[in-house]
């Protein structure tokens, strides 16, 4: 199932030149689109392929572009999430920094669709050198004539600009993002009104991933049927994973959607397996957001089917006994680690990145950092499980954005799957201090 | 968000300026955005303030943003209080930001913490005593793969091992900007 579509090319020397990329078919997509397509074309083809965002969200980009209002005289944008910040993630830095003119040409392509005149990338500000490839590409587009005024001759004008955030994940939500691109705060806005109707400057925006809109370029290429082939049921296409955590070869993978994860995971061509010839423990398979799996529901879903790289199958079993593909950020723990310890990390990590515009998440996140906090350190009781499992519902479904849910999930699928490991942490204060848990020894029933 | 408040005791001692060059290159930032937006540059501003005057934000390198969008301070105080990146009182003359995030502890991010602070003498937060050194700890870098890890500056340095911490050191030290 290794297929390369936003990643072809990524190894030969040069590829992040324009004349490299261009001799290797870059840019035809722009020249298929503006010549022979009308912008409701492009976004006809981009519904059919089934293409899902490929934020984190995985809300069909097709129907996300119907939603756009068109207004008389009123501009409209296309804005890039490149503020790749999600725990486990980064697989939109591989792509930029190896082939930016894919980001680019998928952005031109997009902005036309769109009937954009003026797209943005927002990039986290630690990507500061990122930004700096991006810009010196978008010179060459300019230069080449694939920017600018009347592009090939079309008459559609595009303007292509970068700006760099300050580093805080809370940008990643859109709206957060489209106040951050206005000079402000990073605090999500209300929703309705959605940015399709009022985004940057009140102005009808439609906010995209950096993989999502590179993927628009094998879209128009070769067609939304085409692309739909690809991959499996709903999941269509390729998708980016980045792999980390105890693994022998972590990094960046494309593949087919459909692939098992008993494949990913120990395959010659993937991750080849556990490091130091340890054992699987536990899996976060799409960013440090979705629900973590204990090993046996890892490879396998709770009816005991394989489970695949794709939206569905790593959902299957709902919250109880699945998670989500999420940002592809897939985070392996090997036999050594502490769930407790982890649960805690990313708790530390919700109540540093909350925007505090919501008391739930403001106060929720910093509490459940606490209490896991003295979990971790010996300092807990058995009462605190169940208060967590309270806070934790507190804060879920009762803030403005859905960071206060993401906080929430792993901890109670922490709790949910590895409770046994939260109470030895209280009934062995001493001994956890000294060593770790070690493998779940006996399987939950199945459900 | 960062817990950050604005230290009014913390200042430059004289107005900060731009040299001409940085001047033009903030011109065409700001006119990147649509007439009356050029507030939308502030933070590209912020990153080059920082750069230039110091490596932090003093009140006065805000209230001189301030001037150049033609905006209130207010308006840059709270933005530069709300994004981490930005630091609000001097550092030493390179810090080093290290991920202590989840990814990153899996591979031993702890450990390599424990050893910059021991080989500078300092705690997280803290400054070293010959001024090179600030260490702090961040969250996420988007490095999941290739820690553990540290930003220094615009770079980052990835597959961190003790030995490559000491290179780190001695290469920033001795002014030759490691690879």
């Amino acid at each position: 199932m290794a297929r390369k579509i936003l990643l072809e090319h990524d190894e030969i020397p040069g590829i992040e030149t324009y004349a490299v990329y261009r001799k290797n078919g870059g840019y035809r997509s722009v020249e298929k689109a503006l010549k022979t397509m009308s912008p409701e074309q492009v976004v006809e083809e981009v519904q059919k392929s089934g293409l899902r965002g490929r934020g984190g969200a995985g809300f069909p980009t097709g129907m996300k572009w119907s939603f756009l209002a068109k207004p008389e005289g009123v501009p409209r944008y296309l804005l890039c999430n490149a503020d790749e910040s999600e725990p486990g993630t980064f697989k939109d830095r591989y792509l930029m920094e190896k082939i930016p003119h894919r980001l680019i040409e998928g952005m031109i392509v997009s902005s036309y669709a769109l009937g954009s005149n003026l797209s943005f990338i927002y990039i986290r500000g630690e990507y500061m050198w990122i930004l700096e490839i991006l810009e010196k590409a978008i010179a060459e587009a300019y230069a080449a004539g694939f920017l600018g005024k009347n592009i090939l001759g079309s008459g559609f004008d595009l303007d292509l600009r970068v700006a760099p955030g300050g580093g805080a994940y809370i940008c990643g939500e859109e709206t957060a993002m489209i106040e951050s691109l206005e000079g402000k705060r990073g605090n999500p806005r209300m929703k309705p009104p959605f940015p399709a109707v009022k985004g940057l400057w009140g102005c009808p925006s439609v906010v995209n991933n950096v993989e999502s809109l590179a993927s628009v370029v094998a879209i128009v290429n070769d067609g939304g049927d085409e692309y739909a082939k690809i991959g499996i049921g709903k999941s269509t296409g390729t998708k980016l994973f980045s792999a980390c955590g105890n693994l022998v070869r972590p990094g960046v993978y494309e593949l087919e959607m459909g692939l098992s994860v008993e494949e990913f995971i120990y395959g010659d061509d993937w991750c080849r397996g556990i490091a130091n010839g340890k054992q699987l423990k536990a899996c976060v398979p799409g960013g440090s957001s979705v629900p973590i799996l204990p090993a046996h529901l890892v490879t396998k879903t709770a009816a005991g089917e394989n489970r695949l790289m794709s939206y569905e199958s790593l959902a299957d079993g709902g919250f109880a006994s699945g998670s989500m593909l999420g940002s592809g950020g897939f985070i392996v723990f090997d036999e050594d680690q502490c769930i407790v310890r982890n649960t805690w990390n990313f708790a530390r990590f919700y109540a540093h990145e909350s925007c505090g515009q919501c008391s739930p998440c403001r106060e929720g996140t910093g509490w459940m950092e606490k209490v896991l906090n003295r979990l971790e350190h010996g300092n807990g009781n058995l009462r605190d499980i169940e208060l967590l499992e309270d806070i934790n519902k507190k804060i879920e479904g009762n803030t403005i954005c859905p960071l206060g849910d993401a906080a929430a999930w792993p901890v109670a699928a922490a709790i949910r799957h590895f409770r046994e490991e939260f109470e030895w942490h209280v009934t062995h204060r001493e001994e956890s201090q000294s060593r770790n848990y070690g493998l779940l020894l006996k399987e939950p029933l199945m459900q | 968000m960062s817990n950050t408040v604005v230290d009014l005791s913390k200042r430059h001692s004289e107005k900060p300026v731009f040299s001409a060059e940085k001047m033009t290159e903030i011109q065409t930032l700001m006119s990147q955005f649509p007439e009356g937006k050029h507030k939308s540059a502030i933070l590209r501003i912020l990153h080059i303030a920082e750069e230039e005057f110091g490596g932090w934000l003093s009140i006065e390198t805000m209230d001189y943003v301030a001037e150049i969008l033609s905006i209130e301070p207010i308006e840059v105080y709270e933005v530069a209080s709300f994004y981490s990146m930005f630091n609000l009182e001097p550092t030493g003359k390179f810090v080093f930001e290290v991920c202590r995030t989840g990814p990153c502890m899996l591979v031993g991010s702890d450990s390599i913490i424990s050893y910059i602070q021991e080989k500078l003498d300092i705690k997280v937060g803290e400054t070293s005593k010959d001024g090179f050194f600030t260490l702090k700890t961040v969250e996420c870098l988007g490095a999941c793969g290739y820690g553990p890890m540290l930003q220094c500056g615009k770079k980052y340095h990835e597959h961190l091992t003790k030995e490559k911490v000491d290179e780190l050191i001695a290469a920033y030290r001795s002014g030759e900007f490691p690879k």
